[in-house]
């Protein structure tokens, strides 16, 4: 063969992953484990909140995981909220502290956190959803001076699946949050809210042109929270979703995401309602 | 546009002196059926032939395709990409499935370009033959603009009898035609010739649609809510075969492989099927597309709406593949044409009104 003939060669690739040391592994529920990942020396994530990142297990494979941790807390090493769930979150969990996983990325939009500023914050994550959403809340608590109230309402089914325990006792403490907590099924010990996380809104008061309203949580849960923020009169357009897809790809190839015409992958995974809301395939 | 004129004896001497250089692939006969495959003697090249079982896409996009390798078993893990840049030339295009290489090539190449896809792609060379009558019962490419070459090709060959006119389109298609022995620049009887044949096979291919292509954006974006979509749904099969004949499906799953050390083995792109069940299900179980109805809708939708949006080029080449391949003959040229008569209804009751 003559390789004269072909003009350049090709020697990297979008769907090279990079090596990355875990370097802490921390179980968070019985089902979730909280990875902390370190940055090779001189490389930086420069993520924002929200975008996400393809993680691979060579041998098994390769999946998109939001990124939990803020970009205001650590510029060498960044956090992995995983829930053991496929083939690919439960080689994950195999691994610990010293072994080696892929990651590429970042990837995806994340929150325009510049729009967000001088607002009022109300997050409403539900069950997983406050992994991506944790990265958000820990950047706006970290610039707190800038932004107006901040609300936290989070539910979770069980009192055991509460996410970032020490997070949320400390959430709890600070005068700056208003944190409100409900389980569906609660256990002896609990002693607060019990319903599913729509039951928390009547708990608070919002100014609605002031408000900028976030979710994340399973599917389901969607339509129910979003009717909670348009019926405390949040404008569509302050209002935040961060959406689930499986980005094969994460580089609008592969198809998989595809909402409509939307990838999730590069226009998303974070929309307002009002870009969303006419997309039949975007919440059902 | 150069013109050259080659005479068809000359072929199989032609096919030997690439084969020194380059892989050579062409249409040739399987059974009763046209495949693309690498040749192993010229004379097995079929050039005037119906339309392959899989277009010659799985050359520039093969069905299994290595991404990467890793080795895992050292201190440290050793991945690295796998390109394939071999020298190769496909004879025997047709000009629909060139078209649809042009899409594939914006698909790959826009945004974050798939450089996989792109080194193959360079080390590619594609000669093209004119359609001179229709090659399928199926095929509708009169009506989807693909009965000639698009803009980029390399080298394009039309059947003039003994001989035939070559037209070079790219640098990459006359370093090819170098190898040739006997060929000569077109005098103006050839080109009478060749306008004659040219102007001859027009009136041999008929309109399958009964509207414009350039309406099928609008004509889908008024039919979303369509019942169409229920009653097609209720008979699809969702077996994915339209999507895996079809020259501009490049929807794909990617898949790791160990070999029996467990420690070094291979990432491997496949590819998938919007029609199939689970195709758009995430980790918790949910299926955002989970019934037939959506997910044949959504394939409509994206290569006669989306695409044109985002690439400028409508999804769809009109090779008749799909409706081929389809068990329950759901045939593209029915269903838009079905779309198009329940959009008349509400004109003409407007119409009415008016009057």
């Amino acid at each position: 063969m003559n390789h004269s003939l072909v003009e350049t060669l090709e020697t990297t690739s979008i769907y090279l992953p990079r090596s990355m040391l875990i370097s802490d592994v921390r179980p968070l529920t019985q089902l979730e484990k909280l990875f902390t990942i370190e940055l090779p020396e001189g490389v930086s994530l420069h993520h924002r909140p929200g975008q996400f990142v393809e993680v691979s297990v060579l041998g098994v494979g390769e999946a998109p995981i939001s990124i939990s941790s803020s970009p205001s807390r650590s510029n060498t090493s960044f956090e992995l909220c995983v829930r053991r769930t496929g083939r690919l979150t439960n080689a994950l969990h195999a691994l610990g502290p010293g072994d080696l996983i892929g990651i590429r990325g970042p990837f995806g939009n994340g929150f325009s956190v510049e729009r967000f500023r001088g607002k009022d914050m109300l997050f409403a994550p539900g069950g997983l959803g406050l992994a991506p959403l944790r990265s958000l809340i820990n950047e706006v608590l970290d610039d707190r001076g800038n932004y107006g109230r901040v609300m936290i309402l989070y539910g979770a089914r069980h009192p055991s699946e509460l996410l970032f325990i020490e997070e949320l006792d400390h959430w709890k403490t600070r005068e700056d949050v208003e944190l409100h907590l409900s389980v569906d099924r609660p256990d002896d010990r609990w002693t607060g809210n019990v319903g599913v996380i729509t039951t928390l809104f009547p708990k608070i008061q919002v100014h609605p042109r002031n408000t900028v309203a976030v979710t994340c949580g399973p599917p389901v849960m969607y339509r129910y929270v979003l009717m909670e923020f348009l019926g405390k009169s949040i404008p569509e357009g302050n209002i935040w979703l961060s959406l689930e897809r499986r980005m094969k790809c994460g580089v609008g190839k592969c198809g998989h995401c595809q909402m409509d015409h939307i990838y999730t992958c590069l226009d998303g995974p974070v929309f307002s309602y009002a870009q969303i809301k006419h997309l039949e395939e975007a919440l059902s | 546009m150069s013109i050259r004129i080659f005479p068809k004896i000359n072929l199989p001497d032609w096919l030997l002196r690439i084969q020194r250089d380059y892989r050579l692939i062409g249409s040739t006969e399987a059974g009763d059926q046209i495949v693309f495959e690498e040749l192993q003697y010229p004379s097995d090249l079929l050039l005037d032939h119906a339309p392959s079982i899989l277009p010659p896409k799985k050359i520039l996009l093969p069905q299994w395709e290595t991404l990467l390798k890793f080795d895992t078993s050292g201190s440290s893990h050793k991945v690295e990409p796998v390109f394939d840049q071999s020298p190769t030339i496909v004879f025997g295009i047709h000009t629909c499935d060139l078209h649809a290489i042009s899409l594939m090539d914006r698909v790959f190449g826009q945004g974050y370009p798939d450089q996989h896809y792109q080194a193959r792609r360079k080390a590619t060379t594609l000669v093209s033959i004119e359609c001179l009558r229709p090659c399928s019962e199926f095929s509708f490419c009169k009506d989807m603009g693909t009965l000639s070459t698009p803009d980029d090709f390399d080298l394009h060959l039309t059947d003039l009898g003994s001989v035939y006119v070559i037209e070079v389109g790219s640098e990459k298609g006359l370093r090819v035609l170098h190898s040739a022995v006997g060929v000569r620049e077109a005098t103006p009887k050839d080109y009478q010739r060749l306008q004659k044949v040219m102007s001859g096979k027009w009136s041999r291919f008929s309109y399958q649609l009964d509207f414009d292509m350039t309406e099928l954006p609008s004509l889908l974006d008024l039919s979303y809510e369509s019942e169409l979509w229920d009653i097609l749904g209720e008979k699809c099969l969702s077996c994915g075969g339209c999507n895996i004949v079809c020259p501009t499906c490049n929807c794909f799953d990617v898949v790791d492989q160990v070999d029996f050390t467990l420690h070094s083995g291979s990432r491997t792109r496949v590819w998938d099927s919007c029609q199939l069940d689970r195709f758009s299900s995430v980790a918790g179980g949910h299926d955002f597309r989970s019934n037939r109805a959506a997910r044949l809708r959504h394939r409509f939708f994206h290569k006669f709406m989306y695409q044109p949006e985002t690439y400028g080029f409508i999804g769809c080449v009109g090779c008749g593949r799909c409706a081929q391949a389809c068990l329950v003959s759901i045939t593209p040229v029915e269903v838009l044409n079905d779309l198009y008569r329940r959009q008349i209804p509400y004109t003409s009751i407007e119409q009415e009104v008016l009057v």
